[in-house]
């Protein structure tokens, strides 16, 4: 029953998704609700199923965009390249900054990787190819494979749903997979598991990476989606943000990070309209309250309620 | 006039200087962290909104009150102190028997609630504070021009940063925060008050990051943002320094900042980076930070 109920909803959420562009919403804003939820996925794959909460994967969001939106501007490149260049960049980034982060765990752990983004956020601000505070701005979005053109709104949908729906499957397949297992274990019990003989390092390590360059292939889609690629997506509060879209979706769950971070990314979309500034501070005390009083989170909550019946 | 590497000694002596008073403020900001982290096991993510607050509260005293400089030392980290307490057992109480990872995202929304509200309220563009009359001026050292304030900067947060160890470390006080730090449960069926002395430390802490930012709203420009930056500065102090120790965040802060002014005399690209770059090497060398234990 359990099951075949989640599986009617993932084929109405197909559904859905497959007709925003007959049902008359702006294409744009789904589109950078795909690009967010792809990152909280990746988010999730080191929080929900490693239970590593990093602070700074702005890093690897924002820098993936800036290579991208660099190689589509400055050297010409072509849509799928860049985006497999700056995906990998945030992978090579994430290699280094795992590196240093797993020496330490918990909060010391979310401190580093928070210090480290602030330190790519000042190379970013400083480095000849970023452009400063104004940011990369007019990227193209090309075309794919030399034939589809991305230019119109739908076109580029598609891809960025495409691409979101790849990511979503494959965190499933690396979760119920047997390194999955072995990182859950990790999260449960570290000295257990390293009892039993694995090498607990190299498999965070590795998740790590993961995350980081999903969270960059996120960004660099998000860069050429709106093209333009700025330095907000490397601040701290965008770290913050994507924790905040998890953790309102619900930690460890898989459709948990897209319902949080279509909650988070319309909020700030039509709540930025009516109270202006004030988002910040609403976006502030959501969190707060999903601290104290849901920490399942809404699909959490959900599964929750339907074990108990 | 005297160079050393082909830069004069009285700009590096003045770097060196205001490296200090940054440095001054780290190691409050720093002390106070571990002192709320060794009780309550809550990194206290909105210690750079209270300090912002604390210099916010100096300035609304001024302007709107009249009150000066020397009653707003005192008062503003009180009434900083205050709010401390009424967060502590509002929120933070209901997170200990969690994982600490969630009173740091708890801290971390108390914080943008509280920039986010002194940015809607006095705007972006940042106001400036007056240096009190009585430290207005420079002292010529001969070798250096002091400018007093920052001289009275450095004096009042040692002085304040060796008070706070020397309660904690020294007196009945301290032995029983030491205590709670231990066994809290041990402690309460001694008779002691735990929940109080967790509201108190919380409170104790934040009005410390209260004076720092009195303290500092003469030197930068007071904006709501001010916090947000340094916060993660000082979490990478803490990183190296370790935040079991509070002699070893007082000492890792004072000497951190002296090397970030030393870095703007040398290459002033790196100085925004220099203090992460040192966290990474301290990760790689000892990975427990130079004061801690692991």
């Amino acid at each position: 029953m359990y099951v075949s109920l989640t599986r009617a909803f993932y084929v109405l959420a197909c559904a859905f998704a497959l007709a925003v562009p007959l049902l008359g919403i702006y294409p744009v804003f789904m589109m950078k609700l795909l690009c967010f939820a792809m990152f909280a996925c990746a988010f999730n794959l080191l929080l929900g199923f490693s239970g590593m909460l990093s602070f700074g994967h702005a890093a690897f969001f924002g820098s993936a965009g800036y290579v991208t939106g660099w190689l589509v501007t400055a050297h010409g490149w072509g849509t799928l390249p860049a985006i497999a260049v700056g995906t990998a960049a945030s992978a090579l980034l994430g290699l280094a900054v795992g590196a240093l982060a797993i020496r330490r765990r918990g909060i010391y752990f979310a401190m580093i990787t928070m210090a480290l983004a602030q330190l790519v956020y000042f190379v970013c601000l400083e480095a000849p190819f970023t452009g400063g505070e104004n940011g990369l701005q007019g990227l193209p979005r090309g075309a794919l494979l030399g034939v589809l053109l991305l230019k119109s709104d739908v076109g580029m949908y598609y891809f960025v749903l495409a691409a979101f729906v790849a990511v979503f499957v494959f965190i499933r397949r690396v979760v119920h997979s047997p390194f999955g297992q072995v990182l859950k274990a990790i999260r449960e019990n570290e000295p257990r598991a390293i009892s039993l003989g694995y090498e607990i390092n190299r498999y965070k390590l590795v998740a790590f990476v993961l995350s980081a360059a999903l969270a960059g292939l996120a960004g660099s889609l998000k860069a050429l989606v709106l093209g333009f690629a700025t330095l907000s997506d490397v601040l701290q509060s965008n770290s913050g943000e994507v924790i905040l879209m998890t953790l309102v979706g619900g930690t460890g769950t898989f459709f948990g990070p897209v319902a949080g971070a279509a909650v988070v990314v319309t909020l700030q979309e039509y709540l930025s309209d009516v109270v202006g500034g004030w988002v910040t501070v609403i976006i502030g005390a959501v969190f707060v309250a999903c601290v104290l009083l849901f920490r399942r989170g809404i699909v959490g909550e959900l599964a929750a309620l339907r074990q108990r019946r | 006039m005297t160079q050393v590497f082909g830069i004069p000694v009285a700009v590096i002596l003045g770097q060196l200087m205001l490296g200090l008073v940054n440095g001054s403020f780290y190691a409050m900001l720093s002390l106070g962290l571990a002192v709320i982290f060794g009780l309550m096991r809550v990194v206290n993510f909105a210690h750079g909104a209270f300090y912002a607050l604390g210099a916010f509260a100096a300035l609304l005293a001024l302007q709107k009150l009249g009150i000066g400089y020397w009653p707003a030392l005192v008062l503003a980290p009180l009434a900083v102190g205050v709010l401390g307490v009424v967060a502590e057992r509002l929120f933070l109480r209901h997170l200990y028997r969690l994982d600490p990872l969630y009173g740091l995202l708890l801290t971390f929304g108390i914080a943008l609630v509280i920039e986010g509200t002194l940015h809607q309220v006095f705007g972006s563009s940042g106001e400036s504070y007056p240096v009190p009359e009585a430290l207005q001026g420079v002292l010529n050292l001969g070798f250096m021009i002091l400018p007093i304030y920052r001289a009275w900067v450095i004096v009042a947060s040692v002085v304040v940063c060796f008070s706070t160890w020397f309660v904690i470390e020294r007196t009945r006080l301290g032995a029983t925060l030491r205590a709670a730090t231990e066994n809290a449960p041990l402690l309460q069926a001694f008779g002691v008050n735990v929940p109080l002395l967790m509201a108190a430390t919380y409170g104790g802490g934040v009005a410390l990051a209260a004076l720092a930012g009195v303290l500092s709203a003469p030197v930068i420009l007071v904006t709501s943002d001010m916090g947000s930056s340094l916060v993660v500065v000082v979490f990478a102090v803490v990183v190296i320094g370790g935040m079991g120790s509070i002699l070893g965040s007082i000492v890792s802060g004072l000497a951190l900042g002296v090397i970030e002014g030393f870095t703007k005399v040398i290459y002033p690209e790196a100085s925004n980076i220099v203090v992460f770059v040192i966290m990474a090497l301290v990760l790689i060398l000892r990975p427990a930070g130079l004061f801690g234990r692991e």
